[in-house]
């Protein structure tokens, strides 16, 4: 019953994305979403509360046995990653009508909904996959129609920032897919499973070491870690603000997870010990410092977050890099909540583009006064996001701290601190322009004039941040679900106890 | 009731009330009544406990985010005391702030009161922390709580001055303060507050004086120079609010923090045996002198007794820094006598402010002879900071000269200890004690008829200012807990 | 060597096919060229795949009298799908390229930079 169930989780979108694209009415195409996306979000929930007792849910498509047919492997981890997923979406979906209506063109908006389904189905496969190929494919998906959504963004600097995106985007995808041929030559499968527990055959060959690092790279350009992010700020920062808000959440998240999934489940943790951590942890500090101080520079306030979030993942690499129980907890800590604090964030940022046409700080000057539920949002997410107790940003940057002492990495403890440092900077930037600054004189070219709305929020809107502001204070004092879920896939990753 | 129970009440009361008084927009005068029963409840709760605690070592555990980081609450001597003095000082602001705010003609008077509500909610977290963790959490939370208060006046200098406010508790608290947690959580395994420390034994001497600095800087709402800048900025709040942040809640959650770290995790024998005082206690000693001599600068009248507060807090930060028992009693008394001291003066200068809309100390001259009584409050709580016999203050100085003269560390720093207090004294009668010789000797030319402050005003002056000369003959209450604590 | 090198032949001509397409993708500021570099780069990752499945003396994957060894089908049938990603990929770009230059009335990256800083 319950494998049955966890292959609706990829077909459902798969089979509701042409039905809306084929549908008139924009409300229909985004009530079919939003029921979708919640159905999506109880099921993954369901699922996590199953694998949590410890069982793996196996299921083969097409009844083919594995190696050779396409297997779906649902552990702790895949299950939290498709839980963010979901959660995500379905929060995103409770968001979005009055945004999308505004910013998208409304012949378009039932293909703006099919797309976003299709990016849904794309970042959940990848979580359930348990086929590298098969995870190429979902990696594709979701790109492909990421790259159509950024590019719905009402400025034409959206339309540039998506083909950047795409170009290094493909390039990246392209080099994953040579490594994954690299491996099938040298191993004969693209079972994740098969390979690894073939590994020793074929260890040897180079061909082997050469996949590794083209698989690295390909998945690290789709994670935007740094050096390879250039393409995240502008994408991020133009698309439509529903798509930035999913987007950021979840599509780094995920190809964050895929880069643990291949480096722990398809190659040996022993063979690759020696030479990318150090690389890893190197990488991941100067992400945290470039990332922050990128974000302070800028004044545009999607922008910065934007900046922010290369800077964050950078602390998901750290956890990676560190090799220990508290580093890899912390990362996928960070996963879930990271997922949560931009969320909130870019909601925010979505509310004020709604209001402000605008999201450059100067013309938001002020602004939280008038929106003070916005703004406390705002205020209590920035909070997680540098990391203050009693908020989920809290717990994860607390593991990595834990994990880098317990591993004598004290560049990195001193890493973290200034990042925190250079946090409170870059929110305080925010805080300072939306509350503290005077407004300037309104730009009248920017307002729809006579529209008595645009002195509202949205009640949707602010319910949608709301909830995940609370999740993000919520899962900041009671951690039992995101902790017991991360703990437990570490400790099947790093192969510690069951 | 369990004591758990209590607990759990006293910090949740204040938020049921916020949230009654919320709602109560319309009606003021329930909405003041709702505030007023709320505080009395709230002392009652703290009674309770304050009866039944000593064979108590009941716990709450709220919840356990990770490992040995738990979120949880029992009670102890100096967190009794501090609520204590918290709670009935609320019952005495809220009877002020009635007639203040009405008298004032304040706005948002509504939101005033909700968010009062939730700051001694914070402080009851504070008070009754099990663990450094709590504590922190709790005191963002009042940080965080008390901003609408500071900026209550909504223009741009309340924002400007709330800006330095948030901006120095808030960034000294995280970039300072939770490092330390960390490493005390790192080093001892655990953040609970032990009688006698935690670190002992765990963490190498030597790096216990950098360690307590982090938390000296850390726990910005001591006020220790250089950190002290948010304390004359928060002056644009209104009177009532000025109270709360100076004697009831905030800048004793900050000392009150002080002396728990002092005492509860690194332990007054492992900080006299690290010899991490030594040159940190200069940190306190400057600022007490400096405090002092800034305040006979100042003419606003309000800002020189905020410059009278970091002095008198550092007279705090010191009894715990002396790391004997003596001067953690002196220090921990202190925050009980300056507290009732502090707020006396404050409620006077507020009604000075309402009767006469003067802020300066120049413009006093004569007034005296026309609000004598709030001249008289006044003088009283002069008297007591500056620690003259029947009145509190004297006690709280007293155990702190004691403690100087016990002080462990170089012969040299105890006279400078014993210099700077008495030098303190001189200068507090300097700045202070001239402002009631003005109202009440000067003669001034101005002709005008001035008449006392509203009723609930003075009420809610009288009482402080009684209570510093009751706490003279009859300390014990507060002695006990002090003397238990240490 | 020399043996290395020619058996080895198919490796070399896809390595130099992936090559041509890097170089386009990354010297050229139009856009259409860049694509048409990012489809030779993939379409070399594709020639990469067809070849591993290659087995000496083997025939179509067909199940037939008189055969015994067949080349590996598992390659090319991936490939079918990467085709299917990469055409996409390219109409996805395409689609993206008519759209700037109706807003940029130009498809040279770094005129549209320009165009970009200016506003």
């Amino acid at each position: 019953m319950m494998q049955q169930i966890s292959i609706l989780l990829v077909v459902l979108p798969l089979l509701a994305a042409p039905i809306t694209a084929l549908v008139r009415g924009k409300n229909l195409a985004w009530l079919i979403t939003f029921v979708l996306t919640v159905v999506c979000f109880g099921i993954s929930l369901w699922i996590l509360m199953d694998v949590t007792t410890g069982r793996v849910i196996h299921y083969e498509l097409g009844g083919w046995q594995p190696p050779w047919g396409i297997v779906y492997t649902i552990d702790s981890l895949n299950a939290l990653v498709a839980l963010i997923v979901s959660g995500i979406a379905a929060a995103t979906m409770l968001y979005a009508p009055r945004s999308v209506e505004k910013e998208i063109p409304d012949h378009l908006i039932p293909m703006f909904y099919a797309m976003f389904q299709l990016c849904l189905l794309g970042l959940l496969g990848i979580a359930l996959t348990g086929d590298v190929f098969n995870l190429f494919v979902f990696l594709e998906i979701s790109s492909l129609s990421s790259y159509a959504l950024i590019s719905l963004g009402k400025n034409r600097k959206a339309l540039f920032a998506s083909f950047n995106y795409l170009i290094l985007g493909t390039i990246g995808a392209t080099f994953f897919l040579l490594g994954v041929g690299m491996l099938y030559a040298a191993s004969g499968s693209l079972n994740m499973a098969d390979i690894q527990t073939r590994f020793a055959e074929f260890e040897n060959l180079q061909l082997v070491s050469t996949a590794l690092m083209f698989i690295v790279v390909g998945i690290a350009l789709k994670a935007a870690v740094f050096p390879l992010h250039s393409w995240l700020p502008a994408s991020y920062s133009y698309a439509p603000s529903t798509v930035s808000i999913f987007l950021a959440a979840t599509a780094t998240k995920v190809a964050v997870y895929a880069l643990i999934r291949c480096l722990f489940d398809v190659f040996p943790m022993q063979y690759w010990l020696e030479m990318l951590p150090t690389i890893m942890i190197t990488l991941g500090s100067v992400a945290v410092i470039y990332g922050s101080v990128r974000a302070i520079q800028q004044t545009g306030m999607r922008r910065l977050l934007a900046y922010s979030s290369v800077a964050q993942i950078g602390y998901m690499i750290i956890g990676i890099g560190l090799i220990n129980e508290s580093g890899m907890t912390s990362t996928l800590l960070h996963l879930f909540n990271h997922a949560l604090m931009k969320a909130a964030l870019f909601m925010v940022a979505g509310i004020y583009l709604l209001r402000a046409n605008s999201t450059e700080l100067d013309d938001l000057y002020g602004l939280g006064k008038d929106m003070p539920y916005a703004f406390s949002a705002m205020v209590i997410a920035g909070l997680s996001l540098i990391g203050v107790p009693g908020t989920v940003g809290f717990i994860s940057k607390w593991y990595l701290l834990e994990g880098a002492m317990q591993t004598d990495h004290w560049g990195v403890v001193i890493v973290i601190l200034v990042g925190s440092i250079l946090a409170i900077a870059y929110v305080w930037k925010l805080v300072e322009a939306l509350y503290f600054a005077a407004p300037q004189k309104p730009r009248v070219q920017n307002v729809d004039s006579g529209s008595d709305t645009i002195a509202k929020s949205p009640m949707l809107m602010l319910v949608a941040t709301w909830l995940i502001v609370i999740a993000n204070i919520y899962f900041g004092i009671d951690t039992e679900l995101s902790l017991g879920a991360a703990s437990d896939a570490v400790r099947s990753l790093l192969g510690t106890g069951a | 009731m369990s004591m758990t129970m209590l607990i759990a009440i006293s910090m949740l009361l204040p938020l049921a009330g916020a949230i009654v008084v919320s709602r109560l927009d319309r009606v003021p005068n329930i909405r003041e009544a709702a505030t007023l029963v709320t505080a009395v409840i709230l002392f009652i709760v703290n009674i309770l406990i304050f009866g039944q605690f000593t064979d108590s070592d009941a716990k709450l555990i709220v919840a356990e985010p990770m490992p040995n980081l738990t979120i949880a609450f029992s009670v102890e001597h100096f967190g009794m005391l501090f609520a204590l003095i918290a709670s009935s000082l609320w019952i005495v602001t809220s009877i002020y702030a009635i007639g203040y705010m009405r008298g004032h003609h304040e706005k948002n008077q509504t939101r005033f009161y909700t968010f009062f509500a939730v700051a001694i909610s914070a402080v009851m977290g504070v008070a009754y922390a099990d663990n450094l963790f709590t504590l922190f959490l709790f005191y963002e939370i009042l940080t965080v709580t008390t901003y609408p208060l500071v900026t209550h006046a909504g223009n741009d200098k309340a924002r400007k001055g709330g800006r330095t406010y948030l901006g120095i508790l808030m960034g000294s608290s995280i970039a300072f303060f939770l490092p330390a947690l960390v490493i005390v959580w790192y080093v001892a395994g655990d953040t609970t507050f032990a009688s006698g420390g935690m670190l002992a034994g765990k963490l190498d001497p030597k790096w216990a004086a950098p360690l307590l600095l982090l938390f000296i800087f850390g726990i910005g709402k001591a006020a220790v120079m250089p950190l002290h800048r948010w304390l004359p900025a928060a002056m644009v709040a209104p009177t009532p609010v000025s109270a709360l942040l100076h004697a009831v809640a905030v800048v004793k959650a900050g000392v009150f923090s002080m002396v728990k770290v002092v005492g509860f995790v690194f332990g007054t024998d492992f900080l006299t045996q690290s010899g991490a005082t030594h040159w940190l206690i200069w940190l306190p000693m400057l600022t007490i002198l400096l405090g002092s001599l800034v305040a006979m600068t100042r003419d606003n009248l309000k800002e020189r007794l905020a410059y009278s507060t970091i002095s008198q807090l550092s007279y705090i930060v010191l009894g715990a820094l002396l790391a004997n028992s003596l001067g953690l009693l002196g220090g921990s008394l202190h925050i009980a006598m300056h507290a009732f001291a502090k707020i006396s003066l404050f409620f006077a200068a507020g009604a000075i402010l309402v009767a006469t809309h003067k802020t300066k100390v120049s413009e006093l001259d004569g007034l005296g002879r026309q609000m004598p009584f709030t001249f008289g409050v006044f003088l009283i709580g002069t008297l007591s900071i500056i620690g003259l016999p029947i009145f509190g203050g004297m006690w709280s100085k007293w155990y702190l000269l004691l403690g100087s003269i016990d002080y462990s560390g170089p012969e040299f720093t105890r006279w400078a200890l014993l210099g700077t207090l008495m030098l303190s004294s001189l200068l507090n009668i300097v700045y202070l004690a001239a402002i009631p010789v003005r109202g009440f000797f000067v003669s001034s030319d101005q002709k005008m008829a001035i008449k006392e402050a509203p009723l609930p005003c003075l009420i809610g002056m009288a009482v402080p200012a009684l209570m510093c000369i009751v706490l003279f003959f009859y300390p014990q209450p507060f002695f006990n807990l002090a003397m238990a604590g240490g | 060597m020399m043996d290395y090198i020619i058996g080895h032949i198919n490796y070399w001509l896809i390595i130099a096919v992936m090559m041509v397409g890097m170089f386009t993708l990354m010297s050229r500021t139009n856009m259409i060229k860049k694509l048409a570099g990012l489809s030779i780069f993939q379409t070399a990752v594709i020639l990469f795949y067809v070849s591993l499945g290659k087995v000496e003396d083997g025939t179509a994957p067909i199940v037939a009298e008189g055969f015994s060894t067949y080349s590996n089908p598992l390659p090319q049938v991936l490939m079918l799908t990467a085709i299917v990603v990469g055409v996409a990929t390219t109409a996805v770009g395409f689609a993206l390229v008519i759209r700037i230059k109706e807003a940029y009335n130009t498809i040279e990256e770094d005129e549209i930079r320009e165009l970009d800083a200016k506003s």
